[in-house]
Protein backbone atom coordinates (compact mmCIF):
# COMPACT_ATOMS: atom_id res chain seq x y z
CA UNK A 1 0.00 0.00 0.00
CA UNK A 2 1.29 3.56 -0.83
CA UNK A 3 1.60 5.95 1.85
CA UNK A 4 1.51 9.45 2.66
CA UNK A 5 4.58 10.40 4.71
CA UNK A 6 5.84 13.61 6.11
CA UNK A 7 9.14 15.19 6.27
CA UNK A 8 9.97 17.76 8.15
CA UNK A 9 12.87 20.33 7.04
CA UNK A 10 15.60 21.91 8.79
CA UNK A 11 16.89 24.87 7.83
CA UNK A 12 20.54 26.42 9.12
CA UNK A 13 21.85 29.81 8.85
CA UNK A 14 19.25 30.39 6.36
CA UNK A 15 19.76 27.47 4.15
CA UNK A 16 18.23 24.02 4.27
CA UNK A 17 20.72 20.87 5.68
CA UNK A 18 21.32 18.39 3.65
CA UNK A 19 19.80 15.63 5.86
CA UNK A 20 16.77 17.48 5.14
CA UNK A 21 17.19 16.22 0.95
CA UNK A 22 18.31 13.12 2.49
CA UNK A 23 14.85 12.71 4.67
CA UNK A 24 12.76 13.23 1.25
CA UNK A 25 14.31 10.27 -0.40
CA UNK A 26 13.91 8.27 2.58
CA UNK A 27 10.49 9.30 2.47
CA UNK A 28 10.67 8.38 -1.09
CA UNK A 29 11.40 4.86 -0.44
CA UNK A 30 8.89 4.46 2.65
CA UNK A 31 5.93 6.08 0.55
CA UNK A 32 5.86 3.34 -2.15
CA UNK A 33 4.59 5.38 -4.27
CA UNK A 34 2.03 7.64 -2.43
CA UNK A 35 2.50 10.87 -1.59
CA UNK A 36 5.76 13.16 0.21
CA UNK A 37 4.80 16.15 2.35
CA UNK A 38 7.69 18.96 3.43
CA UNK A 39 7.40 20.75 6.35
CA UNK A 40 8.83 23.79 7.32
CA UNK A 41 8.68 25.55 10.87
CA UNK A 42 9.96 28.99 11.39
CA UNK A 43 9.69 32.89 11.06
CA UNK A 44 10.44 33.26 7.60
CA UNK A 45 10.50 29.94 5.73
CA UNK A 46 8.43 30.38 2.76
CA UNK A 47 11.60 31.20 0.61
CA UNK A 48 12.89 27.46 1.13
CA UNK A 49 9.86 25.40 0.16
CA UNK A 50 10.99 25.12 -4.08
CA UNK A 51 14.50 23.55 -2.87
CA UNK A 52 12.47 20.76 -0.59
CA UNK A 53 10.31 20.11 -4.17
CA UNK A 54 13.20 20.09 -6.25
CA UNK A 55 14.96 17.41 -4.13
CA UNK A 56 11.53 15.49 -4.32
CA UNK A 57 8.89 16.66 -2.17
CA UNK A 58 5.45 16.25 -3.75
CA UNK A 59 4.43 19.33 -1.97
CA UNK A 60 5.13 21.70 1.06
CA UNK A 61 3.36 22.65 4.40
CA UNK A 62 5.18 25.50 5.74
CA UNK A 63 4.22 27.42 9.79
CA UNK A 64 5.17 30.67 10.31
CA UNK A 65 5.14 32.37 13.78
CA UNK A 66 7.65 34.88 15.77
CA UNK A 67 7.93 31.96 18.24
CA UNK A 68 9.23 29.43 15.87
CA UNK A 69 12.46 31.44 14.89
CA UNK A 70 14.31 29.38 17.41
CA UNK A 71 13.52 26.06 18.14
CA UNK A 72 11.82 25.10 21.14
CA UNK A 73 10.21 21.36 21.59
CA UNK A 74 7.02 23.38 23.09
CA UNK A 75 6.93 25.75 19.93
CA UNK A 76 7.79 22.81 17.42
CA UNK A 77 5.25 20.71 18.76
CA UNK A 78 2.59 23.05 18.71
CA UNK A 79 3.43 23.38 15.06
CA UNK A 80 4.05 20.24 13.69
CA UNK A 81 0.96 18.28 15.46
CA UNK A 82 -1.71 21.16 13.47
CA UNK A 83 -0.06 20.14 10.40
CA UNK A 84 0.09 16.20 11.54
CA UNK A 85 -3.93 16.49 12.43
CA UNK A 86 -4.42 17.99 9.00
CA UNK A 87 -2.80 15.60 6.99
CA UNK A 88 -2.91 12.62 8.83
CA UNK A 89 -0.08 10.88 7.31
CA UNK A 90 0.92 7.07 7.60
CA UNK A 91 4.54 8.05 8.09
CA UNK A 92 6.85 10.64 9.03
CA UNK A 93 10.47 11.24 8.67
CA UNK A 94 12.82 13.54 10.71
CA UNK A 95 16.85 14.52 10.30
CA UNK A 96 18.22 12.79 13.31
CA UNK A 97 19.86 15.89 14.62
CA UNK A 98 20.04 18.28 17.92
CA UNK A 99 16.76 19.37 16.52
CA UNK A 100 15.01 16.02 15.44
CA UNK A 101 16.39 13.96 18.26
CA UNK A 102 14.86 16.42 20.96
CA UNK A 103 11.43 16.72 18.61
CA UNK A 104 11.00 13.63 17.60
CA UNK A 105 10.39 11.41 21.01
CA UNK A 106 7.72 13.55 21.94
CA UNK A 107 5.72 13.57 19.06
CA UNK A 108 6.12 9.98 19.18
CA UNK A 109 4.81 9.87 22.84
CA UNK A 110 2.01 12.46 21.97
CA UNK A 111 0.78 9.84 19.10
CA UNK A 112 1.60 6.97 21.37
CA UNK A 113 3.68 5.37 18.39
CA UNK A 114 6.33 3.57 17.67
CA UNK A 115 10.14 5.60 16.77
CA UNK A 116 12.71 4.52 14.69
CA UNK A 117 15.96 6.49 15.20
CA UNK A 118 18.92 7.09 13.82
CA UNK A 119 18.43 4.99 10.78
CA UNK A 120 21.37 4.81 7.96
CA UNK A 121 20.19 2.21 5.78
CA UNK A 122 16.40 1.49 4.22
CA UNK A 123 16.06 -2.11 2.81
CA UNK A 124 12.60 -2.46 0.67
CA UNK A 125 9.48 -0.22 0.24
CA UNK A 126 6.44 1.17 1.28
CA UNK A 127 5.13 -1.44 3.50
CA UNK A 128 7.81 -4.02 3.25
CA UNK A 129 10.49 -1.28 4.28
CA UNK A 130 12.76 -2.44 7.04
CA UNK A 131 15.16 0.15 8.70
CA UNK A 132 18.98 -0.45 9.59
CA UNK A 133 20.40 1.57 12.30
CA UNK A 134 23.93 1.24 14.42
CA UNK A 135 23.88 0.08 18.18
CA UNK A 136 26.65 0.10 20.34
CA UNK A 137 27.78 3.08 18.40
CA UNK A 138 28.28 1.14 15.21
CA UNK A 139 29.65 -1.86 16.83
CA UNK A 140 27.05 -3.29 15.92
CA UNK A 141 24.01 -2.75 13.77
CA UNK A 142 20.09 -4.06 14.03
CA UNK A 143 17.06 -4.13 11.65
CA UNK A 144 14.03 -2.96 12.79
CA UNK A 145 10.28 -2.65 11.53
CA UNK A 146 7.72 -1.21 12.44
CA UNK A 147 4.90 -3.71 14.21
CA UNK A 148 1.42 -1.73 13.06
CA UNK A 149 0.21 1.79 13.24
CA UNK A 150 2.41 5.12 12.21
CA UNK A 151 5.81 4.41 11.66
CA UNK A 152 8.27 7.36 12.41
CA UNK A 153 11.81 7.48 12.03
CA UNK A 154 14.59 9.64 12.01
CA UNK A 155 17.62 9.72 9.58
CA UNK A 156 21.65 10.04 10.22
CA UNK A 157 23.17 12.63 8.33
CA UNK A 158 25.01 11.84 5.69
CA UNK A 159 23.69 7.95 4.63
CA UNK A 160 21.22 8.03 2.52
CA UNK A 161 21.71 9.58 -0.57
CA UNK A 162 19.57 12.13 -1.59
CA UNK A 163 17.54 12.23 -4.99
CA UNK A 164 19.06 14.62 -7.95
CA UNK A 165 18.24 18.16 -7.83
CA UNK A 166 15.18 18.98 -10.40
CA UNK A 167 14.85 22.53 -10.80
CA UNK A 168 11.65 21.99 -13.47
CA UNK A 169 9.54 20.40 -10.32
CA UNK A 170 6.68 22.22 -9.30
CA UNK A 171 4.32 21.63 -6.46
CA UNK A 172 1.94 22.89 -3.99
CA UNK A 173 3.31 25.28 -1.47
CA UNK A 174 0.40 25.90 1.42
CA UNK A 175 0.92 28.12 4.38
CA UNK A 176 -0.70 26.84 7.58
CA UNK A 177 -1.65 29.43 10.39
CA UNK A 178 -0.86 27.72 13.83
CA UNK A 179 -0.82 29.94 17.47
CA UNK A 180 1.58 29.14 19.09
CA UNK A 181 1.49 30.29 22.34
CA UNK A 182 2.45 29.13 26.18
CA UNK A 183 5.95 28.15 25.54
CA UNK A 184 7.82 26.68 28.78
CA UNK A 185 11.12 27.42 27.92
CA UNK A 186 12.93 30.76 26.53
CA UNK A 187 16.37 31.01 24.33
CA UNK A 188 17.85 33.72 26.14
CA UNK A 189 21.16 33.73 24.34
CA UNK A 190 22.79 31.28 21.82
CA UNK A 191 26.43 31.19 21.15
CA UNK A 192 27.63 29.49 18.48
CA UNK A 193 31.18 27.56 19.32
CA UNK A 194 31.55 26.27 15.62
CA UNK A 195 34.31 27.78 13.85
CA UNK A 196 33.44 27.33 10.29
CA UNK A 197 29.82 26.43 8.38
CA UNK A 198 30.23 22.83 8.50
CA UNK A 199 28.86 20.82 10.95
CA UNK A 200 31.04 18.05 12.36
CA UNK A 201 27.74 15.14 11.86
CA UNK A 202 27.05 16.30 8.50
CA UNK A 203 30.59 17.17 7.08
CA UNK A 204 31.88 14.73 4.25
CA UNK A 205 35.64 15.60 5.37
CA UNK A 206 36.34 14.96 9.19
CA UNK A 207 40.41 15.96 10.26
CA UNK A 208 40.57 14.84 13.44
CA UNK A 209 43.39 15.25 15.96
CA UNK A 210 44.22 13.54 18.97
CA UNK A 211 46.67 13.71 22.14
CA UNK A 212 49.41 13.62 19.66
CA UNK A 213 48.21 17.00 18.28
CA UNK A 214 50.05 18.27 21.78
CA UNK A 215 48.24 21.90 22.55
CA UNK A 216 45.64 23.68 21.13
CA UNK A 217 48.04 25.65 18.66
CA UNK A 218 48.03 22.11 17.59
CA UNK A 219 45.24 22.13 15.70
CA UNK A 220 45.82 24.81 13.79
CA UNK A 221 47.37 22.44 10.68
CA UNK A 222 44.28 20.25 10.83
CA UNK A 223 42.09 23.32 10.89
CA UNK A 224 43.46 24.25 7.94
CA UNK A 225 43.76 21.09 6.08
CA UNK A 226 40.12 20.52 6.68
CA UNK A 227 39.31 24.23 5.80
CA UNK A 228 40.47 22.98 2.45
CA UNK A 229 38.97 20.24 2.32
CA UNK A 230 35.60 21.64 3.15
CA UNK A 231 35.51 19.62 5.86
CA UNK A 232 34.71 19.74 9.79
CA UNK A 233 37.78 19.42 12.91
CA UNK A 234 37.14 16.39 15.11
CA UNK A 235 38.67 15.17 18.38
CA UNK A 236 39.82 11.51 20.43
CA UNK A 237 38.82 12.02 24.20
CA UNK A 238 42.31 12.31 24.60
CA UNK A 239 42.60 15.98 23.17
CA UNK A 240 39.22 16.83 24.82
CA UNK A 241 40.72 15.70 28.24
CA UNK A 242 43.39 17.42 27.87
CA UNK A 243 42.20 20.71 27.17
CA UNK A 244 43.44 21.05 23.26
CA UNK A 245 39.37 21.40 22.34
CA UNK A 246 36.27 21.84 23.29
CA UNK A 247 33.93 18.31 23.98
CA UNK A 248 31.50 19.62 21.23
CA UNK A 249 34.60 18.42 19.11
CA UNK A 250 34.62 14.70 20.67
CA UNK A 251 34.36 11.51 18.53
CA UNK A 252 33.33 8.17 20.00
CA UNK A 253 30.84 6.14 22.09
CA UNK A 254 30.59 9.00 24.42
CA UNK A 255 30.72 11.90 21.89
CA UNK A 256 29.41 12.18 18.21
CA UNK A 257 29.55 9.44 16.09
CA UNK A 258 30.52 9.95 12.30
CA UNK A 259 30.24 8.55 8.90
CA UNK A 260 32.06 11.01 6.67
CA UNK A 261 33.47 9.97 3.50
CA UNK A 262 36.60 10.83 4.43
CA UNK A 263 37.86 10.60 7.77
CA UNK A 264 41.71 11.62 8.84
CA UNK A 265 43.08 10.23 12.47
CA UNK A 266 45.91 12.48 13.05
CA UNK A 267 48.06 11.58 16.22
CA UNK A 268 45.26 9.33 17.60
CA UNK A 269 45.83 5.96 18.71
CA UNK A 270 42.40 4.68 18.17
CA UNK A 271 41.25 3.40 21.85
CA UNK A 272 38.16 1.11 20.98
CA UNK A 273 35.34 3.63 22.38
CA UNK A 274 37.07 5.95 19.61
CA UNK A 275 37.08 3.85 16.61
CA UNK A 276 33.37 3.14 17.68
CA UNK A 277 32.43 7.03 16.86
CA UNK A 278 34.55 6.59 13.33
CA UNK A 279 34.73 2.99 12.29
CA UNK A 280 32.09 3.46 10.01
CA UNK A 281 33.86 6.27 7.57
CA UNK A 282 33.86 5.25 4.18
CA UNK A 283 37.61 5.97 3.73
CA UNK A 284 40.34 6.27 6.63
CA UNK A 285 43.69 7.84 7.08
CA UNK A 286 45.67 7.38 9.99
CA UNK A 287 48.89 9.48 10.68
CA UNK A 288 50.57 8.61 13.42
CA UNK A 289 54.07 8.42 14.84
CA UNK A 290 53.80 5.04 16.15
CA UNK A 291 53.36 2.22 13.78
CA UNK A 292 51.68 -0.38 16.28
CA UNK A 293 48.97 2.19 17.09
CA UNK A 294 45.24 0.48 16.71
CA UNK A 295 44.19 3.10 14.64
CA UNK A 296 46.46 1.46 11.45
CA UNK A 297 44.06 -1.74 11.73
CA UNK A 298 40.63 0.26 10.64
CA UNK A 299 42.92 2.79 8.44
CA UNK A 300 42.61 2.19 4.43
CA UNK A 301 45.45 4.29 4.33
CA UNK A 302 48.24 5.23 7.07
CA UNK A 303 51.31 7.52 7.15
CA UNK A 304 53.43 6.41 9.92
CA UNK A 305 54.93 10.02 10.49
CA UNK A 306 54.67 13.15 12.67
CA UNK A 307 51.89 14.75 11.97
CA UNK A 308 53.41 18.27 11.57
CA UNK A 309 54.63 16.97 8.97
CA UNK A 310 52.37 15.28 7.45
CA UNK A 311 49.80 17.65 7.57
CA UNK A 312 51.51 20.79 6.32
CA UNK A 313 53.36 18.66 3.04
CA UNK A 314 49.28 17.02 2.44
CA UNK A 315 47.99 20.35 2.36
CA UNK A 316 50.34 21.50 -0.12
CA UNK A 317 49.81 18.61 -2.00
CA UNK A 318 46.04 19.12 -2.23
CA UNK A 319 46.71 22.76 -2.90
CA UNK A 320 49.18 21.81 -6.03
CA UNK A 321 45.89 19.33 -7.58
CA UNK A 322 43.33 22.32 -6.51
CA UNK A 323 44.83 24.89 -8.82
CA UNK A 324 45.82 22.29 -11.77
CA UNK B 1 13.54 18.77 46.61
CA UNK B 2 12.34 15.11 45.13
CA UNK B 3 14.76 14.33 42.44
CA UNK B 4 14.70 10.96 40.40
CA UNK B 5 17.41 9.66 37.67
CA UNK B 6 16.54 6.99 35.17
CA UNK B 7 19.50 4.65 34.90
CA UNK B 8 20.55 1.87 32.39
CA UNK B 9 22.60 -0.52 32.82
CA UNK B 10 25.12 -1.08 29.85
CA UNK B 11 28.09 -2.49 28.22
CA UNK B 12 31.70 -1.48 29.02
CA UNK B 13 32.36 1.15 26.73
CA UNK B 14 35.90 -1.35 26.39
CA UNK B 15 33.64 -4.57 25.66
CA UNK B 16 33.98 -5.95 21.98
CA UNK B 17 30.17 -7.02 20.81
CA UNK B 18 29.97 -10.48 19.91
CA UNK B 19 26.72 -12.16 18.54
CA UNK B 20 25.82 -15.46 19.67
CA UNK B 21 22.15 -17.00 18.06
CA UNK B 22 21.29 -14.00 16.75
CA UNK B 23 21.57 -11.95 19.76
CA UNK B 24 24.51 -9.83 21.52
CA UNK B 25 26.48 -12.14 23.52
CA UNK B 26 26.42 -11.14 27.36
CA UNK B 27 28.60 -13.80 28.90
CA UNK B 28 31.70 -12.35 30.47
CA UNK B 29 31.30 -9.45 30.01
CA UNK B 30 31.77 -6.24 32.10
CA UNK B 31 28.80 -3.89 32.73
CA UNK B 32 28.58 -0.49 33.84
CA UNK B 33 25.72 2.22 34.84
CA UNK B 34 25.48 4.06 30.91
CA UNK B 35 28.40 7.09 30.95
CA UNK B 36 25.96 9.91 30.40
CA UNK B 37 23.59 8.12 33.34
CA UNK B 38 26.73 9.08 35.41
CA UNK B 39 26.68 12.58 34.75
CA UNK B 40 22.87 12.70 35.66
CA UNK B 41 23.18 10.87 38.89
CA UNK B 42 26.36 13.51 40.19
CA UNK B 43 24.47 16.44 39.02
CA UNK B 44 21.24 15.20 40.84
CA UNK B 45 23.71 14.31 44.16
CA UNK B 46 25.01 17.88 43.74
CA UNK B 47 21.34 19.66 43.59
CA UNK B 48 20.01 17.64 46.36
CA UNK B 49 23.05 19.15 48.50
CA UNK B 50 22.59 22.60 47.65
CA UNK B 51 18.49 22.47 47.73
CA UNK B 52 18.01 19.82 50.14
CA UNK B 53 15.56 16.64 49.51
CA UNK B 54 16.16 13.19 47.94
CA UNK B 55 17.84 11.64 45.25
CA UNK B 56 15.86 7.83 43.88
CA UNK B 57 17.10 6.13 41.39
CA UNK B 58 15.22 4.01 38.84
CA UNK B 59 16.01 1.60 36.62
CA UNK B 60 14.53 -1.11 34.55
CA UNK B 61 16.05 -4.68 34.19
CA UNK B 62 16.64 -7.25 35.63
CA UNK B 63 18.01 -8.83 38.72
CA UNK B 64 21.85 -8.07 37.60
CA UNK B 65 21.12 -4.54 37.08
CA UNK B 66 20.84 -4.10 40.89
CA UNK B 67 25.17 -3.87 40.98
CA UNK B 68 24.30 -0.66 39.10
CA UNK B 69 21.94 0.33 41.44
CA UNK B 70 23.86 0.07 44.43
CA UNK B 71 26.90 2.03 42.58
CA UNK B 72 24.45 4.56 42.06
CA UNK B 73 23.39 4.98 46.01
CA UNK B 74 27.61 4.65 46.76
CA UNK B 75 27.77 7.63 44.92
CA UNK B 76 25.33 9.56 46.77
CA UNK B 77 21.82 8.80 45.87
CA UNK B 78 19.64 7.93 48.43
CA UNK B 79 17.05 5.61 47.47
CA UNK B 80 16.82 3.27 44.46
CA UNK B 81 14.05 1.52 42.40
CA UNK B 82 14.26 -1.99 40.04
CA UNK B 83 11.56 -2.34 38.32
CA UNK B 84 11.70 -6.05 36.95
CA UNK B 85 10.25 -6.85 33.89
CA UNK B 86 12.24 -10.24 33.47
CA UNK B 87 9.53 -12.60 34.05
CA UNK B 88 7.06 -10.58 31.96
CA UNK B 89 8.43 -9.04 29.01
CA UNK B 90 10.54 -10.70 26.05
CA UNK B 91 10.36 -7.41 23.95
CA UNK B 92 10.55 -4.01 24.73
CA UNK B 93 11.18 -0.71 22.84
CA UNK B 94 11.52 3.18 23.40
CA UNK B 95 7.67 3.06 24.21
CA UNK B 96 7.52 0.45 26.81
CA UNK B 97 10.30 1.81 29.14
CA UNK B 98 8.68 5.54 28.62
CA UNK B 99 5.41 3.93 29.53
CA UNK B 100 6.87 2.17 32.64
CA UNK B 101 8.88 4.87 34.18
CA UNK B 102 6.39 6.94 33.70
CA UNK B 103 3.39 5.01 35.57
CA UNK B 104 6.04 4.86 37.91
CA UNK B 105 6.44 8.37 38.38
CA UNK B 106 3.00 9.63 38.07
CA UNK B 107 1.81 10.32 41.46
CA UNK B 108 5.48 11.01 42.53
CA UNK B 109 5.26 15.06 42.34
CA UNK B 110 9.13 14.59 41.03
CA UNK B 111 10.61 18.29 41.35
CA UNK B 112 13.50 17.59 38.84
CA UNK B 113 14.09 14.11 36.92
CA UNK B 114 17.25 13.46 35.13
CA UNK B 115 18.70 11.12 32.57
CA UNK B 116 21.46 10.50 30.46
CA UNK B 117 20.97 12.01 26.71
CA UNK B 118 21.16 8.52 25.23
CA UNK B 119 22.41 5.42 26.19
CA UNK B 120 25.74 3.65 24.38
CA UNK B 121 24.16 0.35 23.48
CA UNK B 122 20.88 1.46 21.84
CA UNK B 123 21.49 4.67 21.65
CA UNK B 124 18.20 6.06 20.33
CA UNK B 125 18.28 8.76 23.01
CA UNK B 126 14.28 8.50 23.26
CA UNK B 127 13.29 8.01 26.96
CA UNK B 128 13.73 10.73 28.85
CA UNK B 129 11.44 12.98 26.35
CA UNK B 130 8.94 10.70 25.95
CA UNK B 131 8.70 10.15 29.73
CA UNK B 132 8.43 14.35 30.10
CA UNK B 133 5.69 14.26 27.82
CA UNK B 134 3.87 11.23 29.11
CA UNK B 135 3.99 13.24 32.66
CA UNK B 136 3.13 16.31 30.83
CA UNK B 137 6.09 18.26 31.93
CA UNK B 138 8.81 20.68 30.08
CA UNK B 139 12.39 18.87 28.89
CA UNK B 140 15.37 20.34 27.66
CA UNK B 141 18.05 17.90 26.09
CA UNK B 142 21.77 17.71 26.12
CA UNK B 143 22.47 20.08 29.24
CA UNK B 144 26.24 21.03 29.56
CA UNK B 145 25.04 23.78 32.81
CA UNK B 146 21.97 23.92 35.31
CA UNK B 147 21.60 26.52 38.10
CA UNK B 148 18.04 26.17 40.09
CA UNK B 149 17.31 29.07 42.24
CA UNK B 150 14.05 28.32 43.84
CA UNK B 151 11.84 26.44 41.00
CA UNK B 152 13.68 29.27 38.32
CA UNK B 153 16.17 27.07 36.27
CA UNK B 154 18.90 28.41 33.97
CA UNK B 155 20.14 25.86 31.59
CA UNK B 156 23.20 25.61 29.33
CA UNK B 157 22.53 23.06 26.28
CA UNK B 158 24.76 21.89 23.97
CA UNK B 159 23.42 21.95 19.86
CA UNK B 160 25.88 20.08 17.58
CA UNK B 161 28.56 22.12 19.59
CA UNK B 162 26.95 25.72 19.54
CA UNK B 163 25.61 26.19 23.13
CA UNK B 164 21.96 27.83 23.94
CA UNK B 165 21.35 29.55 27.51
CA UNK B 166 18.03 28.63 28.48
CA UNK B 167 15.31 29.40 31.25
CA UNK B 168 13.01 27.74 31.91
CA UNK B 169 11.01 25.99 35.70
CA UNK B 170 10.79 23.28 37.45
CA UNK B 171 8.96 20.43 37.67
CA UNK B 172 11.57 20.00 34.60
CA UNK B 173 12.99 16.65 32.93
CA UNK B 174 16.73 17.60 31.71
CA UNK B 175 19.20 14.68 29.97
CA UNK B 176 22.81 15.24 30.68
CA UNK B 177 25.60 15.61 28.01
CA UNK B 178 29.24 15.53 28.53
CA UNK B 179 31.02 17.92 30.23
CA UNK B 180 27.47 18.65 32.70
CA UNK B 181 29.92 18.08 35.38
CA UNK B 182 32.60 14.87 36.59
CA UNK B 183 30.92 11.91 38.14
CA UNK B 184 32.67 11.28 41.38
CA UNK B 185 34.10 7.35 41.99
CA UNK B 186 32.11 5.78 44.77
CA UNK B 187 34.20 6.07 48.45
CA UNK B 188 34.70 3.17 50.70
CA UNK B 189 32.31 4.80 53.07
CA UNK B 190 30.12 5.53 50.55
CA UNK B 191 30.07 1.58 49.53
CA UNK B 192 29.20 0.68 52.91
CA UNK B 193 26.42 3.06 53.27
CA UNK B 194 24.80 2.25 50.21
CA UNK B 195 24.13 -1.12 51.12
CA UNK B 196 21.54 -0.37 53.69
CA UNK B 197 19.90 2.10 51.58
CA UNK B 198 16.72 1.02 50.61
CA UNK B 199 16.36 -0.39 47.13
CA UNK B 200 12.75 -1.43 46.39
CA UNK B 201 12.00 -4.39 43.94
CA UNK B 202 8.62 -4.11 41.68
CA UNK B 203 7.03 -5.54 38.89
CA UNK B 204 4.66 -4.14 36.28
CA UNK B 205 1.44 -5.84 38.51
CA UNK B 206 2.45 -3.27 40.94
CA UNK B 207 2.39 -0.26 38.32
CA UNK B 208 -1.20 -1.64 37.27
CA UNK B 209 0.33 -2.62 34.31
CA UNK B 210 -0.90 -4.92 31.93
CA UNK B 211 1.96 -6.56 28.93
CA UNK B 212 -0.39 -5.32 26.97
CA UNK B 213 -0.12 -1.86 28.00
CA UNK B 214 3.57 -1.14 27.72
CA UNK B 215 3.94 -3.70 23.75
CA UNK B 216 6.70 -2.96 22.15
CA UNK B 217 6.01 -0.53 18.91
CA UNK B 218 8.83 -1.52 17.05
CA UNK B 219 10.63 -5.37 16.74
CA UNK B 220 13.96 -5.92 16.09
CA UNK B 221 14.44 -8.41 13.31
CA UNK B 222 18.16 -9.31 13.50
CA UNK B 223 21.28 -8.07 14.93
CA UNK B 224 24.34 -8.32 13.07
CA UNK B 225 28.28 -6.95 13.00
CA UNK B 226 29.82 -4.34 10.35
CA UNK B 227 31.58 -6.14 7.97
CA UNK B 228 35.50 -6.89 8.56
CA UNK B 229 37.22 -4.29 6.89
CA UNK B 230 40.34 -5.61 4.98
CA UNK B 231 43.36 -4.41 6.62
CA UNK B 232 44.28 -1.02 4.74
CA UNK B 233 47.73 0.50 3.22
CA UNK B 234 50.47 1.51 5.36
CA UNK B 235 52.33 3.56 2.82
CA UNK B 236 56.27 3.61 2.35
CA UNK B 237 59.03 5.29 1.81
CA UNK B 238 60.21 9.18 2.36
CA UNK B 239 57.37 11.19 3.82
CA UNK B 240 57.00 13.71 1.04
CA UNK B 241 56.56 10.20 -1.28
CA UNK B 242 54.10 8.74 0.98
CA UNK B 243 51.96 12.40 1.17
CA UNK B 244 52.43 12.68 -2.26
CA UNK B 245 51.00 8.80 -2.89
CA UNK B 246 48.42 9.58 -0.40
CA UNK B 247 47.13 12.67 -2.05
CA UNK B 248 47.19 10.93 -5.55
CA UNK B 249 45.70 7.73 -3.85
CA UNK B 250 42.72 9.75 -2.43
CA UNK B 251 42.35 11.46 -5.21
CA UNK B 252 42.30 8.76 -7.98
CA UNK B 253 41.38 5.57 -6.08
CA UNK B 254 39.27 6.25 -3.10
CA UNK B 255 37.92 9.47 -5.00
CA UNK B 256 37.25 11.83 -1.58
CA UNK B 257 39.34 14.78 -2.79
Amino acid sequence: MSKKVIVLGEAREGALRNVSFEAIAAAKKISGGGEVVGVLLGDAVQSLAEEMIHYGADRVITVEHPHLKLYTSDGFSQAFMAVFEKEQPEAVVFGHTALGKDLSPKIASKLASGLISDVTTIEGEGDDAVFIRPIFSGKAFEKVKNKEGLLFITVRPNNIAPLSHDASRTGDVAAVSVDVTNLRTIISEVIRKSTDGVDLSEAKVVVAGGRGVKSAEGFEPLQELANLLGGAIGASRGACDADYCDYSLQIGQTGKVVTPDLYIAAGISGAIQHMAGMSNSKVIVAINKDSEANIFKVADYGIVGDLFDVIPMMIEEIKKIKTN
Amino acid sequence: MNIYVLVKRTFDTEEKITITNGKIAEDGAEFIINPYDEYAIEEAIQVRDANDGEVTVITIGGEDAEKQLRTALAMGADKAVLINTEDDLDEMDEFTSAKIIAEYLKDKEADLILAGNVAIDGGSGQVGPRVAELLGINYVTTITNLEIDGTSVKIIRDVEGDSETIETSLPLLVTAQQGLNEPRYPSLPGIMKAKKKPLEELELDDLDLEEDDVEAKTETIEIYLPPQKAAGRVLEGDIPDQVKELVNLLKTEAKVI
